[in-house]
């Protein structure tokens, strides 16, 4: 009998504490794969955020260290510096990284610091309970956005990989989606290249991953997908925005 | 370099932190501790070590906690204003028990403040300037020469207890030079089998100070206040100068300590019996000695460069005991030796009325 | 026949296996896991063409499938 899919030895053989449908757990287990697949686990530490993912020590079989909330690229700053020979990830969410942790990740990647980034877009604050983040949508009602995200009064929602990537230090940004099973393989392989080019020492490696948040949003798992594909799409554009080959 | 070499304080802390085997440092540009990074961008990559601009105090704490959750001894440092932004940071540190120094030039606040010294961020150190039931060690020292031997202690208290460590200075101590003896110091270092360093052979590290279920949160506190109660039990330190026939005892750390000095030189030159008592850990506060000496003198005048701070542990050792007076600067205005000796001398008529 | 396995204790009957199964195979079942969620389960094995789709969707990485070797 064949094994045509398992789960990979990078996630500890535990259940997430994720809500039901939550595209965090498929991206945990990308991640996962994609340190599998280049044989770097034992060398890998994760940077958890925090969010919902604060509890990712948990879940990835791998050392990870738990960073105060959006100083996860610093924490793995220093911990990339003290051993350049390891392979660093931070995984964050939208409120750490482009709200509280705006300047680290910028300085992570304009001091090109040989980490990478995985960044969950799901345009909400999760953990706390549906507030606004920075990546909320104009329009889109939130706990404290009960009206609808209103350009004047609460600005508008950042793009980071647009943002990221006129910054030299960067070697490869892409945003990719997790939304349906075709979007879900091209995430895979960018959240690969992103750690291969970190294995070649290249650079910078951040990939923005649209996802979602059923319980905050308030839909079904399915109509959340759905809802990301009809509504975010449009604002956030997949594709590379930096690839120095 | 085992001979004197005329050194500045702040360049002794990069020099002394070296020589403790430390590799790695996260800073940020602030007055008047800017020399030691300055000194550090030079020094660590002569010895293979990491210097780091950070893009804010911030960073550079979370790069420290970085590097400490990973297992080497590491060092920041800032003044004031930026050890405020750190606090968070030390907060964290502190809950996860990792080895660091951080150091703390002090400079005139609150505010922006001004770049002369102060002791005003004493309360901050001591009592914790970030959230939850945590310390620091806490080391005081008032001489370049000291700066060297208690940057030592400190990274290896933190390493001992796996706690943070702060070296705690002004700004006077930080730019002033002084000849200093490095001898051959070779550091010791420890096992950190904790450390997140990579699994290899091992079962993964998780370094972490959220604990969600408040029984683990509570028990997670017992443990770290059994560690506090320890190291009070054990690391207390503090010098005392002239205080065997004293009288008068005037309590005073770091810089402020040597002026005191001159002042009791003058004092004990018309028959003042008048001595110093210098906390050099400022926590674990140096409570056993406070308390012997208050025991055989008569009236305590304490000295800082704040509107009162550390007179509050020396009040709650005295509990009632003695009269305690207080005589302070602030602004980065600092007491001449005149003005201690017009203090001591005013106690000291006190007490010859009395008697 | 290719199948897959669904980890009951992992799951958390999110139907995205369900919903983007190729083959329809799949249906969220009336038993209950111990977190009191009604779990996925493969009803039609005789269809399933192992494509892992299911199991790609899962956010709980709780399915494995499986083939025969040929």
């Amino acid at each position: 009998m064949k094994v045509v899919f398992e789960r990979p030895e990078a996630l500890q053989n535990v259940p997430f504490t994720y809500c039901a449908g939550c595209t965090h757990g498929i991206i945990h287990r990308m991640v996962a794969e994609a340190i599998d697949s280049l044989g770097i686990r034992e060398k890998t530490i994760g940077v958890s955020p925090v969010g919902c993912a604060v509890f990712a020590y948990d879940f990835f079989n791998c050392d990870v260290v738990a960073a105060a909330h959006g100083r996860a690229p610093a924490v793995a700053t220093g911990i990339k510096r003290s051993h350049p020979d390891k392979y660093l990830f931070t995984y964050q969410g939208d409120g750490d990284l482009a709200a509280i942790g705006t300047a680290e990740i910028v300085h992570a990647a304009a001091r090109g610091e040989r980490i990478t980034v995985i960044f969950v877009n799901n345009a909400i604050y999760g953990m706390t309970g549906g507030q606004m983040a920075p990546t909320t949508l104009l329009g889109q009602k939130t706990d404290t956005t009960p009206y609808g995200r209103d350009a004047r009064a609460n600005g508008l929602p950042i793009r980071v990989c647009e943002l990221l990537q006129s910054l030299d230090g960067v070697a490869y940004i892409e945003r990719v989606s997790t939304h349906d099973p075709k979007h879900v393989l091209q995430a895979q392989k960018a959240i690969k290249k992103a750690f291969q080019y970190q294995v070649e020492d290249k650079g910078f490696t951040l990939i923005e991953l649209l996802s979602t948040c059923p319980s905050n949003w308030g839909m079904t798992p399915v109509e959340s997908l759905k809802w990301l594909e009809e509504n975010m799409l449009p604002y956030y554009k997949l594709g590379v925005y930096k690839d120095i080959g | 370099m085992s001979e004197k070499k005329l050194m500045k304080g702040n360049e002794a802390i990069g020099e002394a932190a070296i020589t403790a085997g430390c590799r790695h440092f996260f800073g940020y540009p602030i007055t008047p501790q800017s020399e030691l990074p300055a000194y550090l961008s030079k020094r660590m990559p002569q010895v293979e070590g990491v210097f780091l601009q950070a893009e804010s105090e911030v960073s550079a704490i979370n790069m420290v906690y970085g590097a400490a959750a990973s297992g080497v001894r590491v060092m920041t440092s800032s003044s004031s204003p930026g050890v405020s932004l750190k606090q968070e940071g030390i907060s964290y540190l502190a809950s996860s028990e990792l080895p660091s120094v951080v150091c703390n030039i002090m400079r005139a606040g609150p505010g922006l403040g001004t770049i002369q010294p102060s002791q005003s961020d004493y309360f901050q150190a001591v009592k914790g300037g970030g959230h939850g039931d945590y310390h620091c060690l806490v080391l005081a020292p008032n001489s370049v020469q000291e700066i060297v031997d208690l940057v030592r202690l400190a990274f290896d208290l933190a390493d001992h207890y796996k706690n943070p460590a702060m070296i705690l200075i002004d700004g006077v101590l930080g730019q002033m030079m002084e000849p200093v003896d490095f001898g051959n110091y070779k550091p010791t270092f420890v096992e950190k089998p904790w450390a997140a360093n990579g699994c290899k052979d091992r079962k993964p590290n998780a370094i972490t100070s959220i604990h969600i279920d408040p029984k683990d949160m509570e028990q997670h506190n017992l443990r770290l206040q059994k560690k506090y109660a320890l190291i009070s039990e054990k690391e207390q330190r503090s010098e005392e100068w002239m205080m065997e026939d004293a009288d008068i005892m005037v309590a005073s750390y770091g810089m402020t300590s040597r002026i005191v000095k001159s002042a009791i030189r003058k004092a004990r030159e018309e028959g003042i019996k008048v001595g110093l008592f210098r906390p050099i850990t400022l926590w674990p506060f140096p409570e056993k000695k406070l308390d012997e000496n208050i025991n055989r003198v008569k009236e305590i005048l304490v000295v800082e460069l704040s509107a009162g701070q550390m007179i509050e542990d020396i009040k709650l050792v005295n509990n009632g005991r003695l009269p305690v007076s207080f005589h302070g600067r602030m602004g980065g205005m600092t007491p001449s030796v005149e003005d201690i000796y017009d203090e001591i001398k005013k106690i000291h008529d006190r007490l010859t009325v009395k008697a | 026949m290719p199948y897959i396995v669904v980890n009951e204790k992992f799951c958390k009957g999110c139907g995205l296996c369900v919903n983007f199964c190729p083959k329809k195979v799949l249906r969220i079942s009336d038993r209950l896991n111990s977190k009191g969620y009604y779990v996925s389960e493969l009803y039609d094995q005789p269809n399933c063409i192992g494509c892992a789709i299911c199991a790609r969707m899962c956010p709980d990485v709780a399915i494995s499938v499986y083939k025969e070797d040929k």
